[in-house]
């Protein structure tokens, strides 16, 4: 493989790769597309490391007082269970997407900076196995993964026993979060400059629009946690004070810095999903998303309204009665526009023609879960009521019904949606309803159960429980269900195994689709579109296939009225898009050094936690790699 | 989903859960149970009709066989989508009014002349319990008297340089949590209406034995909380004979140390360190180590032989002492009522 790749001798540090298959192909890769898919399958792999440490945790809670795991392991379990399903998981499962069918959508050839694409992608990585090390060099991060200092400065640099978990935990996020920062200023540049002609703002599929407010909540939340993680790892390794109340720091000062970045995640990991959520329903229930503009302005006020509740995560900490007050109104109210979307995605279903396969089903699994997460966050605004509720496993049904019931159910969704686009197979039906009810049963045994034990007063992040709670039997139900959880990914994943051998070839338009990324080939050619479409309103494409009459009934457009410009000459038998004389179309080329810069990040994280050597070869990679990266040539 | 929700209500009323908010023993818990339970009926019937449309939706609108009509394109409806951002302004304004009302009321300090003072410094993982005007300490078990408001004031500290951490203190039936912020002192207040043992435990995530730093809050009627007060409030017998005499010998020097380094007991000469428990009146109490091990021969004697395997992290070291050694302490420990 390597041979083919090897350029002739010639500098070899200002040469472009030009591998087309293999490994270096990918590794050299500034294909969107392709960036795409290392995302979805680096995050699967990753959801089933978190559930696997999930699965651990529920074996060691389904009976009382259970020494399955000890309590250390315990700690460092469910710390990387969340760190993991929140950064490693639903963040770049949500990138997998956007970096996909962003450009498709807004009918662009690729995003605006593909080396700085492929740098995120790359950066993502190494960040996901410098924390993953951590297990083999002295234990994973144990401090839960909101990191409340100063119980993180523990082990530090002022502490008698130096130890490195939360180390990990810290320069791991750092570098996730250069990642994600990255990423999220080049898509918000790709929406804005690389839309198609006609392609106006109020014409953008709503997953686009969904993903562009999420990337502004990125680029300026990132920050926060950032200055944050900093001020966490100058108190661990060099001994500042910034938490350490002895010598007059602040431990809400953490708290602060970590919810103000804290709540906008939450938006970060949910609208993707809804976005994807609504882009099914119109499909599958064969109509327009009900009030298109109010579902739009609805995600952005989440967005904007997600800054101004971040002290609802505090109602225990004592901030007093005014500052409650203030938070606990923002908090309630933020659930008027995420009403109004349930309510819209339902009046979108209202009067269709709903053909439930599999995508359709997550995504009415989502509105059905997510409102049940939303209903319960209500209950978490009764501020007096909430310091019941805090800190109990009634919260941890709370967002799991957000982030699995929500989240989860959009993205799992989103995989059968685009599936055939991506792969150019159809995932298999039956296989994929087993999937959904196993999961939605799973789920449900798993979670519901929480409320209850909550209410009953179980703490969050306890070890073990004494028996004679009446925790006993609901904590048993849950374990169980977690399993079902388990099967049902197994069951993804023969779904997945067997489609690539015995997959139904899907076609382009396979659920008649709305949005440009159906009006090309499955899987999509390198330069995505053959001519770039021209867009006149929203769901160009279905308009393009359908006319509408005054009274919203449709017909099929005049036949051959589908399809953008000249490719319908391509549809019509000449032969796949690499020969119909497509070479002239400019993509960019590949390259070595968004890949290999990468490598200096982990490297310089090792070097602070183990050796000062490591950082000079962390800083001469990365260094380098900018270098290499600024000087190579544009084309090979 | 709706199974559940029932469920919930069920369980409630039949199962025994010491722990439960739901039971609310005190004017505090009830008067946050007073807000949720009509916020969590509203919410039910949200989810209900939420759930109930999308099964009526599911049924009416399925695809059925020999339909090929496109259905009417219809893009949405300003009134209807008016009508669904103000319906839920308003409810959820109606909640909030109270919610507000409530926040404030609870805020409110106890009148100083009826409340009793107490104070709880949260260590890693224990309680230290000191009522100030009546220079009583104690550990984990915090009796109060019935009828009467509790005003506690909560601090954090470790011991020396170790940096003190985030606790929340916590009795479900009594109210809701507050925090324990180190370099703050707060406050919060619990009254029980009725006598009995109420369980809670630290609700913030302290480190490794956050799990096993629980407590139990003690309510009498007053007199017999002036009994027990009278009781706590004196000196500590000491052993004139057998092998709690011994016991008591070991306790101030033992071969590699003395449990006076850490521990006080009022009534011992030097006995005053406050690393660990006050053990003045040890004996008399249910619970120790946090209050998750009985308070019995056998579960002492554990303890005394390697505490960390009782407890991780244990702040108490493994000190080797011999199975004769741990016998006569343990008997003085537990003569110590």
């Amino acid at each position: 493989m390597a041979t083919e790749v090897l350029p002739q001798r010639r500098g070899w540090t200002l040469h472009r790769p030009t591998a087309t298959t293999g490994v270096w192909s990918w590794i050299t890769t500034v294909d969107h597309k392709r960036i795409g898919i290392l995302y979805g399958v680096t995050a699967f792999v990753m959801f089933l490391a978190g559930g696997v440490e999930a699965l651990l945790l529920r074996v060691q809670l389904a009976t009382p007082e259970n020494n399955f795991i000890s309590a250390e392991t315990y700690n460092q379990l469910f710390t990387m269970h969340g760190t993991t399903m929140i950064f490693l998981v639903i963040m770049p499962l949500s990138a997998a997407f956007f970096n996909y069918f962003l450009p498709l959508q807004i009918g662009a050839r690729d995003v605006a900076f593909p080396r700085l694409n492929a740098f995120s992608y790359w950066v993502f990585l190494a960040g996901g196995i410098f924390m993953y090390t951590s297990f083999f060099l002295g234990g994973a991060p144990n401090g839960g993964w909101f990191g409340y200092a100063p119980l993180n400065t523990e082990g530090g640099v002022l502490d008698v026993v130096r130890t490195h978990n939360m180390d990990f935990w810290v320069l791991g996020l750092i570098i996730l979060g250069i990642a994600s920062t990255v990423s999220a200023v080049n898509l918000l540049v790709t929406i804005i400059n690389m839309r198609a002609p006609g392609m106006t703002f109020m014409r953008m599929p709503v997953f686009t629009w969904m993903t562009f407010v999420v990337q502004f909540l990125l680029v300026f939340a990132l920050p926060i946690i950032t200055v944050a993680l900093f001020e966490l790892l100058f108190d661990r390794l060099f001994g500042t004070n910034f938490f350490n109340v002895l010598n007059g720091g602040d431990p809400v000062l953490w708290q602060h810095l970590f919810w103000l970045f804290g709540h906008p995640e939450v938006y970060i990991l949910i609208l993707p999903a809804m976005g994807i959520v609504s882009e099914i329903l119109p499909v599958f229930s064969r109509k327009p998303l009900f009030g298109y503009a109010v579902v739009v302005f609805s995600g952005i006020a989440i967005g904007f309204m997600g800054w101004g509740v971040w002290a609802h995560h505090m109602f225990a900490v004592g901030l007093g009665p005014v500052a409650n007050s203030a938070f606990a109104l923002s908090t309630m109210f933020i659930a008027v526009p995420t009403g109004v979307k349930i309510f819209n995605w339902l009046a979108t279903m209202w009067g269709g023609d709903l053909r439930f396969k599999t995508p359709m089903l997550f995504a009415i699994g989502f509105v059905a879960m997510f409102t049940i997460g939303g209903l319960s966050g209500v209950t978490h605004a009764i501020v007096p009521h909430d310091t019941q509720q805090t800190d109990t496993y009634y919260i941890v049904a709370h967002f799991h019904y957000v982030l699995f019931g929500g989240a989860i159910f959009g993205l799992f969704g989103g995989a059968y949606f685009w599936w055939p686009k991506i792969t150019g197979k159809l995932l298999n039906e039956r296989i994929g309803k087993a999937n959904f009810w196993l999961m939605f049963l799973g789920f449900n045994l798993t979670f519901a159960p929480f409320h209850i034990l909550g209410l009953e007063g179980m703490a969050r992040r306890t070890h073990t429980y004494p028996e004679g709670m009446g925790w006993d039997f609901w904590n048993m139900v849950s374990t169980v269900g977690a399993f079902l959880i388990a099967v049902s990914v197994a069951v993804f994943m023969w779904n997945v195994m067997r489609t690539r051998t015995k997959g139904e070839v899907a076609g382009d338009d396979p659920w008649d689709g709305r949005s440009l990324e159906w009006s090309i080939s499955s899987p999509p050619p390198a330069h995505n579109f053959d001519e770039i479409p021209e867009v006149h309103e929203v769901d160009d494409f279905w308009h393009k296939k359908y006319a509408e009459d005054e009274h919203g009934r449709l017909a099929p457009a005049v036949a051959g009225g589908a399809g953008y410009g000249p490719s319908e000459a391509h549809a019509g038998g000449h032969g796949d898009g690499e020969h119909g004389g497509h070479e002239a179309i400019h993509m960019p080329s590949p390259s070595y050094y968004p890949a290999f810069t990468a490598i200096g990040f982990p490297l310089l994280a090792w070097g602070l936690i183990f050796s000062p050597a490591l950082i000079v070869i962390g800083a001469a990679i990365l260094l380098g790699g900018l270098y290499g990266w600024a000087l190579e040539p544009s084309a090979e | 989903m709706l199974l559940a929700l029932v469920l919930l209500l069920f369980t409630a009323c039949t199962e025994s859960a010491p722990q439960s908010t739901l039971e609310p023993e005190g004017p505090v818990a009830r008067q946050q149970d007073d807000l949720f339970r009509p916020v969590f009926w509203i919410a039910t019937a949200v989810f209900v009709f939420v759930e109930g449309l999308i099964l009526l939706i599911v049924v009416k609108f399925r695809h059925r066989e020999g339909r090929d009509a496109i259905p009417t394109q219809v893009h949405g409806n300003k009134r209807l989508e008016l009508l669904w951002t103000i319906i839920p302004t308003v409810i959820l304004a109606g909640i909030a009014v109270p919610t507000i009302g409530a926040i404030f009321n609870l805020s409110r300090e106890p009148d100083p002349a009826t409340r009793l003072d107490v104070t709880i410094i949260a260590h890693q993982w224990w309680w230290e319990v000191e009522y100030p005007e009546e220079r009583v300490i104690t550990a984990n078990e915090i009796h109060i008297p019935t009828g009467r408001p509790v005003y506690f004031r909560l601090e954090s500290r470790n011991q020396g340089a170790e940096i003190p951490v985030i606790h929340s203190f916590w009795v479900p039936k009594l109210g809701g949590k507050q925090d324990v912020v180190p370099g703050r002192i707060v406050h919060l207040t619990y009254e029980a209406e009725q006598p009995g043992t109420y369980l809670g435990q630290c609700a913030e995530f302290c480190g490794i034995s956050h799990a096993y730093m629980r407590l139990r809050m003690i309510a009498h009627t007053p007199e017999d909380f002036e009994a027990w007060l009278e009781n706590e409030g004196s000196r500590a017998a000491t052993p004139d004979s057998g092998l709690a005499q011994r016991g008591f010998e070991l306790f101030q020097s033992f071969p590699g140390g003395s449990c006076m380094a850490c521990h006080a007991i009022n009534g011992l000469d030097g006995a005053a360190a406050r690393i660990g428990p006050d053990l003045t009146h040890f004996g008399s109490r249910e619970t120790f180590a946090g209050a998750i091990a009985d308070l019995t021969p056998e579960e002492l004697r554990r303890w005394l032989d390697d505490p960390a395997s009782v407890k991780p992290g244990a702040k108490m070291p493994d000190y080797g002492l011999s199975d004769e050694e741990i016998e006569a302490l343990v008997a003085y420990l537990l003569s110590l009522e």
